[in-house]
């Protein structure tokens, strides 16, 4: 009946899927769901299901889904059906369909579909959408999970989007890198600083991924920062190397890669995520990889998640018990931190117990001791126990409260609750064996209490302490064997081992009273049901009774039974467990569980650092484009200046994106000329320039040949010698703009400043461009009345900086408008309020009426706080200081940057909303064409321009010098009719 | 990672189950089952449990135990985080997280288990990325569906999803603007049986509902940002300006959050609000006893303390309590043996004294442990630690918003021993 029942069921389900109404298959869906969900059977309806998968009616869709992912591997040939359904979504242009197609798809456990399973993950795996990208990622693990065999062509897919920028696609590949080839630690090389520095963006989960990765990462290639200082340090070599040495030798004291550093510093914000997991993943790479002197950190962070839910306590001390055994002084400033409170549960209160043992040390004993005294008396029996437990262990470690601990043990005999007698029976016994001569009091009063225990384990303890003293309680031993053998037949194994144990002790050491008691019990042994009864009574009786059969033996059963034993030692359960990464589940469990992968040792010597370096060229090909990529011939051409940057670079600055580099924008113009002073005239000039650099483009567009660049370019220089800017276009798309001031000199050293600058900035995500637009303005920076004679006048050169990226370079013109020579014109020394000034090399002679043109940077640090600083010069043996300030306009201290239009609008999509502000500009009619708003925009501010295919919109992005990340502007220009 | 997940309730009847991989058999639960039924009481079962094959990693949460089975090494945090952001994603959703909540709404439940997680791995578990790809149930919106056959679920992409600000949702629109905060302190204390401190320490989070438009980017400040100890903050905080100025600088996501949570060390004294006398006592013979307990005020700084609950759990052989309350009410509880007394507001004129006598089970011997007492109470307007909230200030909108901050104080784990420990003397 009940089949039937179901099977009317599934009828009616079946008519409602096939009618045309909407309402009708959701309705039928979401029952089908229903069941699902109740772990019932509904895989009968496959087929009227498996129709809808290309409804327009999006939850409809979303449900078959679920139901399609859930019976398709029981149904292989029925869910091929759908099959071209996803394959078509997957070119859909709403991203979040596409990305669910890939999932659906992928998620369909049927080997026929690998290879289009595969076709499509490599084609997400380059998707615009970066939500698509990370999709992919997940589906790599479920085709891992599906066919093993695709290996290879997967960690292709891994290693491209190991290269991703974005942060959603970071803990999607790392989890997938950690499941599909977590050995392959040379994809890491080149993308660790990217993640280090990505981190703190990627969503929380990704962040435990990414941590737990790095941290296996950085065990393999940075050396251990636990060294012992300053062991060789004594008769260190120094004076026979070079005291700047390249290598870290032995003897030299350690210095921290870098990298190390970075993936530290990067992490440590991540202790104040309010994500349990995130926390504990910072901590335990804290744990095993920081220096021992900055782990105090994490010790804050991890009580505080103690606040959290029951399991995450659980968990997190956990942890802590293994940690508090290493290192004590981490965790006792919080020790009350770890009291327990009755309304906690069984395992929280048992971990809490263990800290606190572990903390234990002369200083707090007292504390302690009183807080256990608290918990013996608790409701909670096995609680009580286990307090008596870590009384003892305390009682071991620290001897001054020995027998404090145990005189407070042997009150607790007279408990009333056996639980609680029995255990300090057992730890009693534990503590007398360390000092058995000076306890003989002890042991007699456990002998009284005998009777009234039991419990088999406090029994078998306390007969085993007496055959081990027998000798301390002569008189009390013999009374207790004699009560034993008439309750032996009914007592538990353990106690009859003991007995046995007894007895034989007894015999040896006091013969006359015991020999038939002796007997008696061996013979009862004899016949026990138990075999480890019986043989132990064969294997005492042979040893002790003297016999014509028995051999050597028996001569040295006094010495075999009574040895001296050891005493046990007491120590935490923890003590092991930190040969397991801290905050796993293998940690958790004390065994490893599948798939743990091992944390290895420090290396001795560092493997090659220069394998996480990033070199400019190869990260051009971005994957977003994948269109054209700069040639080889630009890297052999400026490859030398690179590396040099790069070996001398600073580490924490990454690489990415330099798709800029394929600049589609045709005209970057600068000028440079202070001659001209109106813009129209400065148009017509670029328009001039423009042309010849055309056709300079045409003379060589074949020109591969980097010698030939080469010979170019220096021909090119003498030719535009005469403060003119230089615009070369190669066939390789790379634009060099160089400025050209004084000299060849000068021009040369130009050159070289543009190459670090094209390699600098694309190490800082966006490749700088060049100014559009200098402004000839100058501004008075100290009038000749103030300056005694001395004037200056400063402009904004728009140029990058050439003493360091974050300096906006200005121009400093000084003239002598007195009647004396100046001398030594200079910068103070002293002065600099805060700001990193490079000053102008000291100007020993003016003459008057004379001006000379300086150039300096200042490093506003992105404010627009102004730069105060003394300008000091010599005037007939006099010399003046004077205070000048230089307030910068927010314009100036932008950098401009190229890029396609395609990546501006993708990067400011990334923005979306945040940090935008908008103004509005009302302007009069006449003055609206694009190349007038241009002109206002970047007379003010310095940008690039992107030309835009849209009309109205000029984008306009920029960098602040200091920050990594850019900025973007978007002129919209709305025409306004009346 | 995460395998499948099984929801159980508090009778043992396993109501839902969701895999994200291939199917795992329900038998598997039975190891759970096992577990429970030794622990005896839900909060004793442990977390993680081994099996032969597989690892349960349960929660236990609203009379819920949520179940996920792991087949290779995961952190286990990592597990439990995510399993506590599903069940505040279903009180989120549904007003509470209840066993009929998630029957009744087992649909969206399934929508929502399927966005949260990809392959066991967490795809989407921001809540404000979740609603606009499943809308949450009202009343109208079903009727409505039913009517138009319109659906529940989004068609695009959330723009959170995309963005660097994955908390907050573009185009927020309200004609009111407002913005509360409340500072919820919980004094987290341990005191002995004479009412000395053993160990307290305060705990305070600040709930923020912010229901502002376009995208606000709001700072706050505090008097005394000194007294914070240890902080953590919602992932909207800048962490670099509360490293440097001590201010809070955000966006706040759309709605209700905890912005973020703090903690003042028992090195900074804490006030401790009320004192109890009492005197539990149980006589040799005649299997009873008798109970006397007073509340009165001790440092409330001047405001009323409210809701004051004292609760005692008492010793297995305690049958009843004939108790009578000047204040109140009382309710024994012989199956939990737990003594509530309800006292409500604290008068410092007359103050609550509940006294009377226990019975216990005859033949019995005398309780050898002491019960301890449990006090719940609140205290409106005042933050007990004395933190004070400064200014809010909003940038990148133009319009004012209406600010509000509300503080109150609660008793957290709050708990007086009555257990003497005589029992050794330590002369260290």
């Amino acid at each position: 009946l009940c089949f039937n029942s179901l099977s009317h069921l599934n009828e009616d389900l079946k008519e409602m899927l096939e009618s045309n109404k909407e309402s009708l298959k959701l309705e039928a869906m979401k029952r089908i769901v229903g069941l699902i969900a109740k772990g019932k059977n509904a895989y009968e309806l496959f087929p009227a299901v498996v129709k809808n998968v290309a409804s327009k009616n999006i939850e409809l869709k979303k449900l078959v889904y679920v139901y399609l992912v859930r019976y398709a591997e029981e149904q292989q040939d029925l869910a091929l059906l759908s099959i071209s359904t996803f394959q078509r979504a997957l070119k859909d242009p709403n991203q979040l369909i596409r990305a669910s197609a890939l999932r659906v798809l992928s998620s369909i456990r049927v080997p026929i579909i690998v290879p289009i399973m595969m076709l499509a993950i490599k084609e997400a795996a380059t998707d615009l959408s970066p939500y698509v990208r990370k999709t992919a990622a997940h589906a790599i693990q479920k085709l891992y999970s599906l066919d093993p065999d695709q290996k290879e062509h997967l960690i292709e897919v891994i290693e491209k989007l190991l290269k991703d920028k974005s942060t959603l696609v970071a803990g999607s590949v790392v989890m997938a890198f950690e499941e599909v080839c977590p050995d392959r630690i040379d994809l890491i090389h080149k993308n660790y600083r990217k993640l280090c520095n990505l981190l703190v963006d990627v969503e929380e989960w990704g962040q435990v991924v990414i941590i737990h990765m790095l941290t296996r990462y950085a065990r393999t290639q940075f050396v251990s920062p636990w060294r012992e200082d300053a062991v060789f340090d004594e008769n260190s070599e120094k004076t026979f190397y070079d005291s700047e040495g390249r290598r870290v030798d032995q003897s030299k004291p350690y210095i921290m890669d870098p990298d190390h550093r970075l993936l530290l510093r990067n992490t440590k914000p991540l202790l104040q995520s309010r994500n349990t997991a995130v926390v504990m993943a910072v901590s335990q790479l804290y744990w095993h990889l920081a220096p021992k002197h900055e782990l105090s950190i994490i010790t804050k962070s991890l009580v505080r998640l103690l606040r959290s839910h029951r399991e995450v306590q659980y968990i997190v001390l956990q942890n802590i018990a293994t940690m508090s055994i290493q290192r004590k002084g981490m965790f006792e400033p919080f020790m009350k931190s770890f009291y327990v409170r009755s309304t906690d549960a069984t395992h929280i209160k048992t971990l809490k117990l263990e800290i606190l043992t572990n903390l234990a040390n002369e200083a707090n004993i007292s504390t302690i001791l009183r807080e256990l005294q608290t918990y013996v008396k608790s409701q909670d029996k096995a609680f009580a126990a286990a307090t008596i437990q870590a009384i003892g262990r305390c009682a071991t470690n620290i001897s001054e409260v020995t027998d404090t601990c145990l005189n407070g043990l042997v009150l607790l005999l007279s408990n009333r609750d056996e639980t609680v007698v029995a255990e300090s029976v057992v730890v009693i016994k534990k503590l007398l064996q360390t000092q058995p001569s000076q306890h003989s009091d002890i042991i007699k009063h456990m002998a009284k209490l005998f009777d009234s225990i039991t419990v088999p384990m406090a029994r078998a303890s306390i007969l085993w302490l007496m055959g081990e003293y027998c000798e301390h309680v002569p008189k009390n031993a013999p009374d207790v064997l004699r009560k034993m053998a008439k309750t032996f037949i009914s007592e538990e194994d353990i106690v009859k081992l003991q007995t046995v144990n007894l007895a034989a002790k007894l015999y040896l050491s006091n013969s006359k009273q015991t020999k038939l008691l002796t007997q008696y019990i061996l013979n009862l042994g004899k016949y026990d049901q138990n075999y480890d009864i019986r043989d132990r009574t064969r294997f005492i009786r042979q040893l002790i009774v003297p016999n014509e059969k028995s051999g050597a033996l028996s001569r040295y059963a006094r010495r075999i039974l009574m040895a001296p034993k050891p005493a046990p030692v007491l120590q935490s359960a923890f003590k092991d467990r930190d040969r397991f990464q801290l905050g796993t589940l293998s940690h958790t469990l004390n065994s490893q569980s599948n798939g743990y992968l091992e944390l290895s040792d420090w290396p001795a010597v560092a493997p090659d650092q220069s394998v996480r370096i990033v070199e400019v060229v190869e990260l051009a090909g971005a994957p977003l484009l994948g269109k054209s990529k700069p040639g080889k011939s630009a890297e052999k051409f400026y490859s030398d200046s690179e590396e040099e940057e790069e070996e001398e670079g600073s580490s924490s600055e990454d690489s990415s994106s330099s798709s800029s580099e394929e600049s589609e924008s045709e005209s970057e113009e600068n000028s440079d000329d202070s001659n001209k002073s109106s813009s129209s005239e400065s148009d017509s000039e670029k328009k001039k320039k423009t042309l010849k650099n055309k056709k300079l483009q045409q003379q060589k567009p074949d020109s591969k040949d980097s010698h030939d660049l080469a010979l170019f370019l220096s021909q090119s220089h003498l030719f535009f010698l005469n403060k003119f800017l230089v615009v070369f276009k190669f066939n390789l798309r790379c634009i060099f703009v160089a400025n050209c001031r004084c000299s060849l000199l000068c021009l040369c050293v130009f050159l070289a400043c543009q190459f670090d600058a094209v390699s600098w900035h694309v190490r800082v995500s966006l490749q700088a461009s060049f100014p559009v637009f200098v402004p000839e303005t100058s501004h008075e920076l100290l009038h000749r009345m103030t300056g005694k004679g001395l004037s200056a006048q400063y402009r904004f050169t728009r140029q990058p900086c050439i003493y360091g990226n974050s300096m906006v370079s200005l121009q400093l013109t000084l003239s002598n408008s007195s009647d004396q020579a100046l001398e030594n014109i200079h910068i103070s020394e002293k002065s600099s309020t805060g700001q990193n000034i490079h000053r102008f090399n000291a100007i020993e002679r003016l003459e008057p009426q004379a001006s000379v043109t300086v150039s300096m940077g200042v490093d506003f640090n992105d404010s627009t706080q102004a730069a105060n600083f003394q300008l000091c010069s010599t005037k007939t043996l006099r010399s003046d200081e004077l205070s000048v300030s230089i307030q910068p306009a927010v314009g100036e201290l932008l950098l401009p940057i190229t890029m396609t239009e395609a990546d501006f609008t993708k990067e400011q999509g990334k923005l979306l909303g945040m940090n935008e502000s908008s103004a509005t500009i009302t302007m009069t009619p006449e003055n609206i064409s694009s190349q007038s708003v241009n002109r206002k925009v970047v007379s003010v501010a310095n940008l690039g321009v992107i030309p835009s295919s849209q009309e109205n919109i000029h984008s306009v992005p920029r960098r602040c010098l200091n920050l990594t990340k850019p900025t973007f502007w978007n002129v919209i220009k709305k025409t306004n009719c009346s | 990672m995460i395998h499948s997940l099984f929801l159980i309730n508090n009778a043992g009847d396993l109501f839902l189950e969701k895999h994200w991989k291939s199917v795992i058999s329900r038998s598997v639960c039975d190891y759970f089952f096992e577990a429970r039924e030794k622990a005896v009481e839900p909060d004793n079962v442990p977390p993680v449990i081994r099996t032969p094959h597989h690892y349960l990693i349960n929660i236990y949460r609203e009379k819920i135990f949520f179940v996920s089975v792991i087949q290779t090494e995961v952190p286990p945090l990592f597990v439990i985080e995510f399993l506590h952001r599903v069940a505040e994603t279903f009180q989120d959703y549904f007003g509470e997280c209840s066993e009929t909540t998630i029957k009744d709404n087992v649909v969206i439940v399934y929508e929502l288990l399927e966005e949260m997680l990809d392959n066991g791995f967490p795809l989407a578990t921001e809540s404000n990325i979740l609603k606009e790809l499943i809308r949450p149930p009202t009343i109208l919106r079903s009727m409505v569906n039913t009517i138009t056959g319109s659906s529940n679920v989004g068609e695009t992409l959330p723009t959170g999803q995309l963005s660097n600000i994955p908390w907050r949702r573009a185009g927020v629109k309200y004609t009111n603007n407002e913005a509360y905060f409340d500072v919820v302190e919980e004094i987290d204390a341990i005191l002995d049986k004479s009412g000395t401190t053993v160990f307290a320490e305060i705990q305070g989070v600040i709930d923020a509902c912010v229901k502002l438009s376009g995208m606000p980017d709001l700072t706050l400040s505090f008097m005394n940002p000194r007294l914070l100890d240890d902080v953590s903050f919602h992932p909207c905080v800048r962490y670099k300006r509360w490293e440097s100025e001590r201010v809070i600088s955000f966006i706040p996501p759309d709605g209700n959050f905890q912005l973020m949570s703090y903690h003042i060390s028992a090195q900074n004294l804490v006030a401790i609000p009320i004192y109890v006398k009492q005197n539990i006592s149980f006589f040799e013979t005649g299997s009873s006893g008798r109970l006397d307990i007073a509340v009165g005020p001790k440092q409330t700084m001047g405001k009323t303390v409210e809701c004051l609950v004292v609760t005692v759990h008492m010793p297995k052989v305690v049958l009843s309590a004939n108790l009578s309350a000047t204040q109140g009410t009382y309710n024994y509880d012989p199956v939990t043996k737990i003594l509530l007394w309800d006292i409500g507001k604290l008068n410092p004129q007359k103050l609550p004294n509940l006294k009377g006598s226990l019975s216990l089970q005859s033949g019995a011997p005398k309780p050898e442990e002491n019960p301890s007492l449990n006090i719940d109470l609140k205290i409106q307007q005042l933050a007990i630690s004395g933190l004070k909230v400064n200014r809010l200030d909003m940038y990148g909108e133009k319009y004012k918003p209406f600010k509000g901050v509300k503080y109150v104080t609660k008793a957290g784990k709050f708990q007086q021993r009555l257990s003497e420990w005589l029992l050794v003397h330590t002369e260290v």
